[in-house]
């Protein structure tokens, strides 16, 4: 066993660090930035075409296309820098549409989008959940029919991301209807300025805002095929050798629990040091104890990956326990608070710049995307622990 | 980075598991809670065969040199089969104290035997009103001329009922010192405790006891130092322990949801079940990779207080969690005194209990996250 980074890859965390601390075009302490606001956006852009010229927003694709096929820990080690700092280096282009693009594309679809991508030219917005499809992915009904050398897509998606900038969206839509729900699947993707698409913004209880997207035979060109007709279940599920520790919650939140400490030594409430109150102090103890536990199980996802190993029941278990550690430190994190937990980011008086409070609405939701924690626990029991399926 | 095991570890997690299999299966174990001393010679002399007392001993005292973690292995074995008997409480308490305190020619004078499974040594540090605090220890050690009178209560003593020997946490002045005694001696009275993990834990009533200088283990006065380290060595001892025992219980709880049938189908295959599983399955490889990660760090010399604290605050809860859950999911069967599952339940407390608690641990944690 080694539980230590080598001195290489401690060297290039250092590395990661002085770089945001010299080149990030905000102040990652102070502002607070929202990478699906369009006046944040091209902040964010501006930053990520740094790292590309870095070589490190692609740093995890194949040599082959411009990449670094950089190991897993080193991706984790990257990863775990920029949750730490809160900043939304990677987007689904890098994790997703590129990696599937290199698998199943043709060689044009892979000379036109690859280098986009790794230049963080195209915002992407991920089209799979649907109103009535959303843990039940494969029950989708958004139906292309083939139409000459276009399909003519028909449906809607919901709670897509980076709905303000996108310019692209990758979805899987039915391409047949009568074949079993998993077979009869397709991955697209299509400009969001074709004609037919229309975008609604969802504002969401916190400060924020996703989208459901209707599509009105949406003309896409065949050429926009990813991989073979009803084979894009398959399609959408494969991953390249991604790093997917889900070392984003334990990082960020190490970053909050150090923030809550600060804030306990210099807050008096009634006379007394928050600090002082040992319901306080043993609570955030109980937290740091948490963050560990979520760390090592993102450590060691990372690890197997790095072994050629795959991990699911641990992934899941990562995923599970790490989202639902961030909402029970926020949920602390605002008792701390007391009454000024209450105050929205742009309130004067707001403590910690109003991070808490956006959390203890937002951070529940990150429980339930991208694999609900009980979606994860249905994985754990029966790819996990063999259990039969109900 | 690695956090799998090596040849070595893999070896020797085989062996204990093919070893323990065979001669201690539940049936041993109940007797063994039944049984007055709680621990059978002939197991005993078997287990010293092996080389496992004298583990991570130097070759010099007749050990085998390897390194704590490899015994940290060695241990969630033994957690996974609730082996009984004084293997803890003489390898840590004992043998452990002894390297870390002792003088040269005191490994020499217990160590080999030690090893070698012919000394069975205890170690007494709390007493009835005192927790891992040295402040609170009233047992006092009061020179005598060339000799000490030793008086006070000790309790929660490991195998004190069996062993040869007691180390005793006792007042010098306002410092803690360590003084071994026969276990025989007079001025010692013991009473076994009756716990809800039948495991054997004595009340020491010491009384006048007499010793000599050089029952002193180590430096007179550094006995709290070596305490500290002991305990470091002893929380994730028994993390280990929780570790197997946690892998055990949910691999026996998920057996047992395949097999039962209700309602015309394995329980297991309904999600209420399921998620009971998956919770365990959560804590489990949470104590699994805490425990590493501190038994490392502790074996190659770092500072581990951190890692320490952590590991042990997160088992002695999660190993609870994990019991309680193995319960919920065997129903009444499980409650019975005829199924294991209650076995495990049973000895959680006292996993949790034994080198700090939960609580213990956390307040450490204070201190390390800047209170």
């Amino acid at each position: 066993m080694d539980f230590e980074f080598s001195k290489d890859d401690e060297l290039f965390r250092q590395e990661v660090a002085n770089f945001v601390d010299k080149e990030l075009p905000w102040n990652w302490r102070e502002d607070k930035i929202d990478s699906e606001d369009p006046k944040d956006r091209p902040k964010v852009t501006e930053f990520k075409k740094k790292l590309a010229k870095k070589g490190w927003l692609t740093m995890a694709w194949p040599k082959e296309y411009g990449g670094q096929a950089a190991p897993h820990i080193r991706q984790l080690i990257f990863n775990e820098e920029m949750s730490y700092r809160g900043i939304p280096a990677v987007d689904a282009g890098i994790t997703q549409v590129g990696p599937i693009i290199m698998l199943f594309g043709t060689d044009e679809q892979k000379k036109y989008f690859l280098p986009k991508i790794s230049n963080a030219e195209i915002d992407w917005t991920q089209g799979y959940s649907e109103p009535d499809a959303g843990s039940d992915l494969a029950g989708l009904q958004t139906r292309a029919i083939e139409d000459g050398d276009d399909f003519l897509v028909t449906g809607s998606k919901i709670w897509n991301g980076a709905h303000s900038g996108a310019n692209w969206m990758f979805m899987l839509v039915r391409t047949d209807p009568d074949a079993p729900k998993h077979r009869g699947i397709s991955f697209l993707v299509a400009e969001m300025k074709s004609e037919g698409i229309t975008v609604e913004p969802i504002p969401m209880m916190w400060d924020h805002s996703r989208a459901l997207i209707t599509l009105e035979n949406v003309r896409v060109p065949k050429k926009n095929l990813i991989g073979e007709l009803n084979r894009g279940w398959y399609v959408g599920a494969a991953l390249l050798d991604f790093e997917r520790s889900g070392i984003g919650y334990a990082s960020n939140a190490s970053k909050l629990i150090k923030e809550l400490v600060q804030y306990t030594k210099e807050t008096t409430r009634n006379g007394k040091l928050l600090s002082e109150d040992p319901i306080i102090r043993n609570e955030l103890a109980t937290m740091a104890v948490e963050i560990e536990t979520a760390k090592m199980m993102a450590y060691s996802v990372a690890w197997m990956q790095s072994k050629s190993d795959i991990p699911n029941k641990e992934a899941s278990i990562s995923k599970a326990f790490g989202s639902e550690m961030v909402v029970r430190l926020v949920n602390i994190g605002m008792k701390i608070l007391g009454s000024h937990g209450e105050l929205e980011p742009n309130s004067k008086d707001a403590p910690l710049r109003g991070i808490i409070e956006q959390l203890y609405m937002s951070s529940p939701a990150s429980a339930t995307a991208a694999g609900s924690s009980e979606i994860q626990r249905n994985i754990i029991a029966t790819r996990g622990l063999g259990l039969p399926r109900g | 980075m690695e956090l799998g095991l090596n040849e070595t570890q893999q070896m020797l997690k085989n062996s204990a598991h093919e070893f323990l299999q065979a001669e201690c299966p539940d049936t041993y174990v109940r007797a063994m809670e039944n049984d007055g001393s709680g621990h059978a010679t002939e197991i005993w002399d078997k287990v010293a065969a092996q080389g496992w007392i004298g583990l991570m001993f130097p070759e010099k005292y007749g050990g085998f040199g390897l390194s704590f973690l490899d015994l940290t292995i060695l241990l969630e074995e033994m957690g996974r089969v609730m082996f009984p008997g004084p293997f803890f409480s003489t390898v840590i308490g004992g043998g452990l104290t002894l390297l870390i305190a002792g003088n040269e020619e005191q490994k020499q004078n217990y160590l080999p035997k030690l090893c070698e499974g012919q000394l069975i040594i205890s170690l007494a540090v709390n007493e009835p009103d005192s927790y891992w605090d040295q402040q609170s220890i009233k047992t006092v050690a009061k020179k005598s001329g060339n000799k000490y009178i030793i008086n006070g209560t000790k309790a929660f003593v490991d195998n004190a009922h069996i062993s040869d020997y007691i180390i005793i946490a006792a007042k010098t002045n306002n410092k803690i010192s360590l003084f071994i005694a026969p276990s025989k001696s007079e001025g010692i009275n013991q009473n076994l405790h009756k716990t809800i993990g039948s495991d054997k834990k004595s009340e020491l009533l010491i009384n006048n006891l007499e010793l000599s200088n050089d029952a002193i283990i180590g430096e007179l006065n550094e006995g709290w130092n070596y305490i500290k380290k002991i305990q470091e060595y002893g929380a994730v001892g028994k993390c280990a322990e929780m570790s197997g025992g946690s892998q055990e219980v949910l691999d026996m709880t998920v057996e047992y949801a395949k097999q039962r049938i209700q309602f015309g189908r394995p329980i297991g295959s309904f999600q209420a079940i399921q998620h009971h599983c998956a919770n365990m399955a959560i804590d489990v490889e949470g104590i699994k990779y805490l425990t590493h990660q501190a038994s490392w760090n502790l074996s190659e010399g770092n500072d581990a207080k951190k890692e320490i604290s952590i590991a042990k605050a997160w088992s002695s809860d999660a190993y609870q969690r994990v019991c309680a859950l193995g319960q919920v999911v065997h129903g009444a069967i499980g409650y019975t005194k005829e199924h294991n599952m209650q076995m495990y339940t049973r000895r959680a407390k006292s996993a949790e209990l034994a080198y700090g608690d939960s609580k213990y641990h956390l307040e450490n944690i204070e201190n390390i996250i800047g209170f």
